[in-house]
C-alpha cells in the first residue's frame, strides 16, 4: 500500500494585506506625498528667508519701484526694495507672448487635429515636442543674434505708422532689447505647451457632434465654428494659461534679450523693461547681506504667482477634458 | 480545374484631387508669387517681410476667390480657415528650422578635438576657441544628469505608481500638485536650493546642490510621463497577477513594471532632456568653476549651460563662438536624448 503524501495546510484566508504588501503600499505613499513636501518647502523656505524684506517693505515691496542699497558715510545701511516696475513688466511682456504666441498655437494646433495629412502631422509633433525640449539659453542666444535684429526691423515699422497708438509710441526710435523682442522671444518658448494642451483639447472633441455638423452638410470650417470652438475654448484659455505661467517664470532667455530698468515702460517698442525673474539673476552677481534676503523674497512672489496661474490653468484645462468624455 | 488568380485590390482614393485639380491652384499660387515679386520692386515696401506677407494675402485671396466664385460663400471661407490654419503651422515650423540652422552654422566653426580635451582652466574665454575647451563643463552635466536621475527617477516612477495603482485617497490632489510643480519657474528652484541647503547646511555649491535643484524641475516631467504609461498596462495583466494569487506588491513588480518598461526609459529621458540645458538654477547653486572637478560633493563646478551663459555674458567675438559652440554640443546631446526618447516611446507596450 502506498502511502498519498499529505497535501500542504490551505492558506489562511484573510483580507488582511500581507507585509510585503504593507511595505510597497507605506513607501509608495510615502514618495507620491514628496511633491508635496517640496513644494510646501519651496515656499517656506523662500518666505522664510524674504521675511525680513517683506516685514520692512511691507505692502510696498510689491508696488515699489526703486531697487537700491545705499551705505552713508556713517556706515548706515538704507535698503529701498520694491519689485512694482518688475511685476509691471512681467505682465507686459507676458501679454505680448500671449497675444503673438496663442492664435499661432491654436491655428497650429487646428491644423494638426483637422487638416495635416498624417505623415505631416507625425513630423509637426514631433517638431513642437522639440521646441519644448530646446534649452532657453539657446533661445536667448538665438533671440539676441538672429531674432532681435527682424523683431528691431519691424518695431520700427510699427512706431512708423502706428505710433498714434499710445503702446507703439516710444520716447525715442531705440528698439533693441525692448519688451518687444523679450515677448516674441517669450511668444516662441509658449507655443509647443499651448499647441500640446490645445491639441489635447481639440482631440477631445465629441465625434458625434462633429459628424453631426458634417451630416448637416458644413464645411470644415463651420464645423470647427459651431462645434469645436464651442467645446474647446475655455480648455484653450486654460492652455493659454499655461504658457502665461512659462512666460511669468521664464529667466535666461529674457535676460539675454530684455534692457532690465528698474523704472515702470509701458512702451512695449521702447528699449527697457523689467521681468522679476530676470531681475533675480541680474542683481545676484553682486547682491550681499540684505539684498539677497530681498532677491530671496522676490522668488516668493515669483513663486506665488506662478503656482496660482498654473493651479487656475490646470483646473479649467482639467474640466474641459472631463467634459468630452 | 483552372485555377483563378486574383489580383490584389489596389486602395484608391476616388475623393483625392487629381493632378488636374490641383494645377489651377499651383497657377494661382505662382501668379500671386510674381504679383508680389513686382509689388515689392515697384512700391516702397522692402524686404523679406513684404514677400511672405504679400505672397500669403495675394495667394489666399486668390484660391479662397476661385472656392467661392466654384461654391459659393461658404466654400470661399472654409478656404481661407484653411489657407490661415496652415500659415500658422508653417510660422510655428520656421522658428525651429531657423534655430537648428543657426545653431549649425555658427558652432561648427569652433568645433575642434582639443575642446574635449581641455578645460578652461589656464584658458580665458576671450583666447582664440583653439585654446582650451569644455571637457570640465561636460565633465559636470554629466555628472548633474546622473545624480537627478538617481534622485528623480525613483521619486518620480513611486509618485506614479502611487497616482495609478494604489489611487489611494488624496491622488487626485497630489496629481494637481504634480501639475503645480511642474509650473515651477526653474529660477526658484535653484533659490529655494540655495536658500534652505547651501545657507544651512554643510552642503555648498557642487554638483549634488544643483543636481538637487534641477532634480525639482525634472521629477514631475518623469511622474507625468511614467503615469502614462502605466496607464496604458491592461487591466487584465493586473488581474491575471491577482488572480494567480500573488500580492500587489508580486503583481506591480513582476508584471506592472517589467510590461511598461520601454515607457519608463522613456519618461527618465524626457526627464534628462527637461533638464540637460537648464542654466538658471544652476547659476545659484554650482558655482560654475572653469577646472575641472571630479567630486561632485564639494567645490565648485562647471556645466554645458554655465559655460555657454559665461561665453554670452563676456561679448568679446571669440567668447561668443565659444558660446555657439557650447551650445551645439548641448543641442547635440538634447537631440540624441529626443531620438532615444522616441525610439523607445514607439514601442510601449509589447504584451498586447
Amino acid at each position: 500500500m502506498t502511502q498519498r503524501p499529505t497535501p500542504p495546510a490551505p492558506r489562511e484566508i484573510t483580507t488582511k494585506p500581507r507585509l510585503s504588501d504593507r511595505i510597497f503600499r507605506g513607501t509608495v505613499t510615502g514618495f507620491g506625498m514628496a511633491s508635496l513636501v517640496i513644494l510646501t518647502l519651496i515656499g517656506l523656505f523662500l518666505a522664510l528667508r524674504g521675511f525680513q524684506t517683506f516685514k520692512h517693505e511691507g505692502f510696498h515691496f510689491l508696488t515699489g519701484v526703486k531697487w537700491e542699497s545705499v551705505t552713508s558715510d556713517a556706515g548706515k545701511v538704507t535698503n529701498n526694495f520694491g519689485v512694482g516696475a518688475m511685476l509691471v513688466g512681467t505682465v507686459l511682456i507676458a501679454t505680448v507672448a500671449l497675444i503673438v504666441g496663442v492664435p499661432l498655437s491654436v491655428l497650429c494646433a487646428l491644423y494638426l487635429t483637422f487638416y495635416a495629412p498624417e505623415r505631416i502631422k507625425k513630423i509637426m509633433v514631433s517638431v513642437v515636442d522639440l521646441m519644448a525640449a530646446f534649452p532657453s539659453i539657446l533661445y536667448g542666444l538665438w533671440g539676441f543674434f538672429v531674432l532681435m535684429p527682424m523683431v528691431q526691423y519691424w518695431a520700427g515699422l510699427l512706431f512708423k505708422y502706428l505710433r498714434w497708438i499710445p503702446v507703439f509710441n516710444a520716447p525715442q526710435p531705440f528698439f533693441e532689447r525692448s519688451p518687444f523682442v523679450a515677448g516674441m522671444v517669450l511668444a516662441i518658448m509658449i507655443i509647443p505647451i499651448v499647441t500640446s494642451v490645445s491639441r489635447e483639447i481639440f482631440a477631445q472633441t465629441p465625434l458625434d457632434r462633429i459628424q453631426a455638423a458634417y451630416a448637416l452638410g458644413a464645411t470644415r470650417w463651420g464645423m470647427i465654428k459651431t462645434v469645436v470652438f464651442p467645446f474647446g475654448s475655455s480648455g484653450v484659455v486654460g492652455g493659454a494659461m499655461l504658457g502665461l505661467g512659462r512666460a511669468f517664470g521664464e529667466t535666461v532667455a529674457v535676460f539675454t534679450v530684455l534692457n532690465i530698468v528698474f523704472k515702470v515702460n509701458l512702451h512695449i517698442l521702447y528699449g527697457m523693461g523689467g521681468n522679476v525673474a530676470s531681475m533675480i539673476i541680474l542683481k545676484w552677481g553682486e547682491a550681499v547681506g540684505d539684498e539677497t534676503k530681498a532677491l530671496l523674497a522676490a522668488g516668493f512672489i515669483l513663486f506665488v504667482l506662478t503656482l496660482l496661474v498654473n493651479m487656475a490653468a490646470n483646473t479649467i484645462v482639467k474640466r474641459t477634458l472631463k467634459s468630452g468624455k | 480545374m483552372t485555377t483563378t488568380t486574383i489580383a490584389p485590390v489596389a486602395p484608391s482614393k476616388p475623393w483625392a484631387p487629381t493632378p488636374l485639380e490641383i494645377l489651377p491652384s499651383i497657377l494661382l499660387l505662382v501668379g500671386a508669387a510674381v504679383a508680389s515679386y513686382v509689388i515689392v520692386a515697384i512700391t516702397p515696401m522692402k524686404g523679406k517681410l513684404a514677400y511672405a506677407f504679400l505672397f500669403f494675402v495675394i495667394g489666399t485671396t486668390l484660391i479662397a476667390g476661385r472656392n467661392g466664385l466654384k461654391r459659393g460663400r461658404s466654400a470661399l471661407v472654409d478656404s481661407l480657415a484653411s489657407s490661415i490654419a496652415f500659415t500658422g503651422a508653417a510660422m510655428v515650423f520656421l522658428p525651429v528650422a531657423s534655430i537648428l540652422w543657426t545653431t549649425v552654422s555658427n558652432g561648427v566653426k569652433g568645433l575642434h578635438w582639443t575642446l574635449f580635451t581641455q578645460t578652461m582652466f589656464t584658458a580665458s574665454f576671450s583666447d582664440p576657441i583653439s585654446k582650451g575647451g569644455l571637457l570640465h563643463a561636460l565633465v559636470g552635466t554629466l555628472y548633474l544628469i546622473f545624480i537627478s536621475i538617481v534622485v528623480s527617477v525613483p521619486m518620480g516612477v513611486l509618485t506614479a505608481l502611487y497616482l495609478t495603482e494604489i489611487k489611494g485617497p488624496g491622488s487626485g490632489f497630489i496629481q494637481f500638485v504634480v501639475q503645480a510643480m511642474s509650473g515651477v519657474p526653474s529660477v526658484v528652484a535653484g533659490l529655494f536650493i540655495f536658500a534652505s541647503l547651501i545657507v544651512a547646511t554643510p552642503i555648498k555649491a557642487s554638483a549634488i546642490a544643483g543636481a538637487l535643484a534641477l532634480s525639482i524641475l525634472m521629477i514631475p516631467t518623469v511622474t507625468r510621463t511614467a503615469q502614462e504609461v502605466l496607464l496604458l498596462v491592461p487591466n487584465d495583466l493586473r488581474e491575471a497577477g491577482q488572480a494567480l494569487g500573488a500580492t500587489q506588491w508580486k503583481t506591480v513588480a513582476t508584471i506592472v513594471v517589467p510590461a511598461a518598461r520601454n515607457g519608463l526609459i522613456t519618461a527618465v529621458i524626457l526627464g534628462v532632456a527637461r533638464i540637460a540645458g537648464e542654466t538658471a538654477p544652476l547659476l545659484f547653486t554650482i558655482g560654475g568653476s572653469d577646472n575641472l572637478n571630479w567630486n561632485p560633493f564639494k567645490n565648485y563646478q562647471g556645466a554645458l549651460p554655465v559655460y555657454v551663459w559665461k561665453g554670452l555674458m563676456l561679448g568679446t567675438p571669440e567668447s561668443i563662438q565659444r558660446a555657439w559652440t557650447g551650445i551645439l554640443v548641448l543641442l547635440v546631446l538634447v537631440l540624441i536624448l529626443f531620438v532615444l526618447a522616441r525610439v523607445f516611446g514607439g514601442r510601449r507596450i509589447k504584451t498586447k
